[in-house]
């Protein structure tokens, strides 16, 4: 017994090797960890604050029947001030639907050529100008509807008015394109290289191995790509509020001017004071947005995810 | 035996004609930012001196140049780097080096994805909600640089987890195997060889941050402001908010301004890009493993 004793000693002596660098490597470890769950921390945080600065409105005001039926929003009026969003979700939706409309074609289009068609350096090419598209800022979209597509719209369609659905849907378009292309292109390179070998070694042109092999096997990356466009345009604020005309409307055509959610805010939260009602229903709002964009993600992330177990 | 059927040739028109189909759209998508880049610089070009960028607005913002707000942007970029990158950089590292295949780090992705997703003018609303207010930075330069270094940060995230991953494990496995300690190996081994990814991804992350607008607008970046920043607790004019400001809220400016503005915040960023995208591609061809 008094043996063992001996040994336990020697042990914890000569095989301990908590030195001064390895403190500093757990707390390295401590570190690195929290900025890993930063992110977690932000998510949360952005839900907390937002939802803190929307709640008295939620709790004393807020009629979910006229928050998402009404189509008039009056939230200045001092009388009888209306908070219905309809014609907003209406506005964003018309216009985040005519950019699917321009965007979805086109960059799965690109995206093929990209992924199947092209090779080497015009690949390589092609990459970088998608990816110099998407870095295009928003404001410099919204500048550009305004002062280069209005005109145009007003000439080429006759209309009085070229701030509208068509040009933000159009703007839009190409805004999300970029981003739509490089993850439907990932999704397309994702498929195995035997699915296109066993089919061209059946004879199948090069066209036929994309429709009858490549694509079917991609569908779930190339939705996930458009679900993260569709995300992309919903969440879009300068441009729309550029482009769009800003003006409350349920649109009967392109040509209607319209007003989106996320530009309500913008224009909006400048003149409100800290805690009034109209204040906090644009941080309702804001709740609205935040969960429809985190559901819209998850969705996507979960559809692509699912590809790369299958 | 090995001539061209019929079907065989109509397949391959097929092909063809598929082909030039796709490549057109290509075309189609990248030629409108061609003409829109031409029709910037043309219209934009001719206002741009060495007087345009170095002096104050002046006439209610109708004439003079952009020096503050050009400033301002410096500060807000500075700033948000500060903040993102070290915490984005010990995000990857904790991704790539630490983290399990588990429901946690699953967690954590979905949060960055998220983060990432989340509208601008919601960050915004979140910088007025905490920063701002909550925290009582008041619209300065630090509510809005920490506003636009949360929106940024899945950037700095994804491209420094991604050249960490670019490491070979067989690098690690060697320096453990001298004992070193699992940050003696990242310091030593995996970040000196991981770091002009980073690099890259920081340089993407500056472009980004230059050209936001909704965020920064109620969190520290104003209309107009004689004074320029003195610390992180002033507020500021920036580039992308007077490119709004001057194209849409002040009457009377002449037409060519608003391109001037436009032209020199679009050089900024895609000069970033140009420059991220450059590196990455040296980088590429100088690998050794």
């Amino acid at each position: 017994m008094p043996g063992r004793q001996v040994t336990k000693t020697v042990d914890s002596t000569a095989f301990d090797r908590r030195n001064a660098d390895w403190y500093f490597d757990k707390l390295v470890q401590v570190l690195v960890f929290i900025g890993g769950i930063s992110a977690i921390i932000f998510v949360v945080g952005i839900f907390v604050f937002i939802t803190k600065e929307g709640l008295g409105f939620i709790l004393d005001r807020f009629d979910f029947h006229e928050f998402f039926t009404s189509p008039y929003w009056y939230p200045a009026d001092e009388d009888d001030p209306e908070y219905g969003i309809l014609a907003l979700i209406a506005g964003t939706a018309s216009v985040t639907g005519l950019a699917m409309l321009v965007a979805i074609p086109f960059s799965l289009g690109a995206a093929i050529y990209v992924a199947e068609f092209a090779s080497g350096k015009t690949r390589e090419a092609l990459k970088v100008l998608v990816e110099l598209l998407a870095a295009i800022p928003s404001v410099v979209w919204g500048f550009i509807g305004l002062s280069i597509m209005n005109p145009l719209i007003i000439k080429l369609f006759d209309v009085p008015v070229g701030l509208n659905v068509l040009n933000a849907g159009i703007i839009l378009g190409l805004m999300a394109a970029p981003i739509m292309t490089s993850i439907a292109e990932d999704a397309l390179k994702a498929v195995p290289d035997r699915y296109r070998e066993a089919a061209e070694a059946m004879g199948a042109t090069r066209w036929q191995v994309i429709y009858k092999t490549v694509l079917p096997a991609a569908k779930n990356g190339l939705l996930g790509a458009v679900l993260l466009g569709v995300g992309r345009g919903f969440g879009e604020t300068m441009a729309v509020l550029m482009a769009t005309g800003h003006s409350i409307n349920i649109p009967h055509s392109v040509f209607d001017s319209v007003r989106a959610l996320t530009a309500t805010i913008a224009a909006e939260l400048g003149e409100t004071a800290v805690g009034s009602d109209h204040y906090q229903v644009l941080f309702t709002i804001g709740i609205f947005l935040f969960i429809i964009t985190f559901i819209i993600n998850l969705t996507a992330d979960l559809i692509v995810r699912g590809v790369r177990k299958g | 035996m090995f001539e061209t059927s019929a079907l065989n040739l109509h397949n391959q028109r097929v092909q063809r004609l598929f082909n030039i189909l796709f490549l057109l759209m290509t075309m189609l998508l990248i030629t409108p930012v061609l003409l829109i880049l031409g029709t910037l610089i043309v219209k934009g070009g001719s206002v741009i001196s060495i007087d345009f960028l170095f002096t104050s607005p002046t006439n209610g913002m109708t004439a003079g140049g952009i020096f503050p707000a050009l400033f301002g942007t410096i500060w807000l970029v500075a700033v948000a780097l500060m903040i993102s990158v070290p915490l984005g950089v010990a995000a990857a590292i904790y991704l790539s080096e630490y983290a399990g295949k588990n429901w946690f780090t699953r967690i954590i992705n979905l949060a960055i994805i998220n983060l990432a997703g989340v509208p601008s003018i919601v960050h915004a609303l979140f910088g007025v909600g905490a920063f701002v207010l909550f925290f009582k930075f008041g619209t300065s330069i630090l509510a809005a640089s920490l506003t636009l270094a949360i929106m940024t940060l899945p950037v700095v995230i994804v491209a420094t987890r991604e050249s960490l991953q670019a490491v070979p494990l067989a690098f690690r496995e060697a320096c453990w195997n001298m004992g070193a300690t699992r940050w003696q190996t990242i310091r030593r081994v995996v970040l000196p060889n991981a770091v002009s990814g980073i690099l890259t991804g920081v340089i993407l992350e500056v472009s980004r941050t230059t050209g936001e607008t909704a965020p920064i607008m109620f969190t520290g970046a104003v209309f107009f402001t004689p004074f320029l920043p003195q610390g992180i607790f002033d507020q500021t004019m920036a580039m992308s908010l007077h490119l709004f400001v001057v194209s849409t809220q002040v009457p009377g400016v002449p037409e060519d301004l608003p391109y001037g503005v436009a032209l020199v915040l679009i050089a900024m960023v895609l000069l970033m890009n140009s420059l991220s995208i450059a590196f990455r591609i040296y980088l590429r061809g100088k690998k050794k493993w």
